[in-house]
């Protein structure tokens, strides 16, 4: 009993400073992704200006007939920034995108929208004017937040819920399946929301996710990480869409 | 499966054969002087883990030579073990995911890549799924997910789409064959997706493994099949909405979906990785991902390994506050 109580003492020093010295291994590790993170940071930032002045041939003309609707994704405290949001649908602008939606989980962007409208030129709302009529040298834009998502399906499953309990009482006499996805896709559309799938969505944050972007449209976008808002490069949203022009989908099969 | 099978002899056995002189393993007695100085100096940094004392010792028994018929191949998978071990423990001293996803996407360009014959890029991704399986489950992951099949992937051509299904049936069949290691590592297994698409033998199959590992509960795999997110959401509104009918209530709430969702069964991941470079989710796990850092290795899947999980995890570890403070805004 005297014995073991100094070596259990012992055993649990020797434990401590070993998970001590594993800790020490663990920070060592992130220091070392951290700068390599940077090296990384150092070289997109040299292309990314390369871009900007024309210095890169390949990013000089881009196919954005190929990119029908854009959704950009901005984290909550980024979305605080409103002149930063605009100078970027600005540069969508002048780059040819005809349909962007901006998306935060919080819908800060959404209160926004009238001073958005009226800063960035020739810009539209999507809902006022419709996929189908937007005009050649204007901009639609649409504002989402997390409401879009998870309770407008909630809204939408309210609908078919109706449709349903209609069609199991006898007097009606519906009796047709009421639970496929174009169901759900009308009713959505019923509910106020847009249904049109973005081709491309770009992540402004500190981390690649799509923050609850309406999981309905995501299908088959693609998603790609552009950093913080803050530091937002022109030349890195050329090589973002330019990249996207290239990529090609087999979806599934 | 197999692989680990043969290499992972429990470190319990080595530890009780030591002090026993049971089984084929030598005794700490009939060590030489220079072996029983070693281990009595290495019994320290095992002491948090008993199960590294037994990898230890394992490894001790094979350089002493008595174990040369095991051949240098088992001498290196040991030493590579325990260095991963030693990896993990030192990543433990982060937060860790609880749940990882993956997209397994890749096998058939994999296989144009080597020349293989159609079919074998698929066999070669089963392998390194069990790869990553087996360094989730050391990391102490509880739950994984992989996307096998996509409802969209019926759509390929019939012969390819067949021998698809026969490579699943025949893997699903060795889960059950060997029944006992699933048992053993304690894997619950999920079939998740629309599985009145698939083959009756396909379906008897994955609901018999889902019976045969009901009980189990120290790490689950969820395997999606013939699923799609928006086929999961679609028949989540179903459910609640035939289960309000026959209730009589006329009003279906949030948590009344989220409940229905058959992915209801884990958290929602962490973390998912779409191997081979593609940045789309293609209706994977649309509706549970709006928290998940999402990681896209060039690798085909067949190529996925360790370093790419252990840099998804690092990644992981520096996001982990702001994801964390995401979802409490939510």
């Amino acid at each position: 009993m005297d014995f073991n109580d100094p070596m259990l003492a012992l055993s649990s020093s020797i434990g401590q400073i070993g998970d001590f010295g594993l800790d020490l291994v663990w920070r060592f590790i992130h220091i070392v992704v951290t700068l390599c993170l940077i090296v990384s940071g150092i070289f997109e930032l040299v292309e990314s200006y390369a871009i900007s002045l024309g210095l890169i041939q390949k990013y000089s003309s881009i196919d954005i007939e190929k990119l029908k609707c854009l959704a950009v994704v901005v984290d909550i405290e980024a979305a605080r920034d409103v002149s930063k949001v605009i100078e970027l649908l600005r540069w969508l602008t002048t780059i040819g995108v005809k349909q962007v939606g901006v998306f935060d989980s919080q819908g800060l962007l959404k209160k926004s929208k009238d001073m958005i409208l009226e800063m960035v030129p020739r810009s539209v709302l999507l809902q006022e004017t419709g996929e189908n009529n937007i005009s050649p040298d204007s901009i639609a834009l649409e504002f989402i937040s997390s409401f879009d998502n998870k309770e407008a399906v909630v809204k939408a499953a309210n609908i078919l819920l109706q449709k349903y309990l209609k069609s199991i009482h006898p007097e009606n006499g519906e009796g047709e399946n009421v639970f496929t996805e174009s169901h759900l896709n009308e009713a959505l559309r019923v509910v106020g929301e847009c249904v049109h799938v973005p081709d491309l969505l770009l992540v402004y944050g500190p981390v690649r996710s799509h923050l609850g972007f309406p999981a309905w449209r995501l299908r088959y976008t693609e998603i790609v990480h552009m950093g913080s808002l803050k530091y937002m490069r022109y030349g890195s949203l050329l090589k973002a869409i330019h990249k996207f022009t290239g990529v090609r989908q087999n979806y599934g099969v | 499966m197999c692989r680990r099978e043969n290499n992972d002899l429990s470190g319990n056995d080595v530890v009780q054969s030591f002090i026993t002189g049971s089984g084929s393993f030598p005794t700490f007695a009939s060590l030489n002087s220079q072996l029983r100085i070693l281990v009595l100096s290495l019994l320290p940094s095992t002491i948090s883990d008993p199960k590294n004392l037994g990898t230890v010792l394992h490894f001790i028994y094979l350089s002493s030579g008595e174990g040369m018929g095991g051949g240098i191949r088992q001498l290196l998978e040991q030493v590579h073990r325990l260095s991963r071990r030693s990896l993990f423990r030192v990543l433990s001293m982060g937060p860790l995911p609880t749940h990882l996803a993956f997209i397994m996407d890749g096998n058939r360009r994999y296989a144009k890549k080597r020349g293989l014959e159609d079919g074998s890029g698929h066999k070669a991704g089963f392998s390194a799924l069990m790869s990553m399986l087996q360094y989730c489950y050391e990391l102490g992951i509880k739950y994984v997910t992989v996307y096998a099949f996509s409802i969209d992937n019926f759509r390929r051509k019939p012969e390819e789409v067949q021998s698809l299904m026969d490579l699943m049936l025949e893997k699903i069949k060795s889960l059950l064959d060997k029944e006992s290691i699933v048992h053993e590592y304690g894997i619950r297994v999920y079939f998740i997706g629309n599985l009145g698409l698939l083959n009756d033998q396909v379906r008897a199959a994955a609901e018999e493994v889902m019976k045969a590992t009901a009980k189990n509960s120290r790490v689950v795999l969820l395997v999606c099949v013939a699923y799609n997110s928006t086929d999961e959401i679609v028949q989540a509104v179903k459910r609640s909405c035939v289960e309000k009918a026959d209730r009589d209530v006329e009003r279906i709430q949030l948590v009344d979906i989220e409940e229905n969702m058959q992915m209801s069964v884990a958290p929602e991941p962490d973390i998912l990785i779409r191997s081979s470079g593609e940045t789309r989710l293609s209706n994977f796990l649309l509706w549970q991902t709006g928290n998940s850092q999402l990681f896209s290795p060039d690798a085909l899947w067949p190529e996925i390994g360790l370093r790419h999980l252990v840099w998804a995890i690092l990644n992981f570890q520096r996001s982990h506050s702001y994801l964390e403070k995401k979802k409490k805004q939510l």
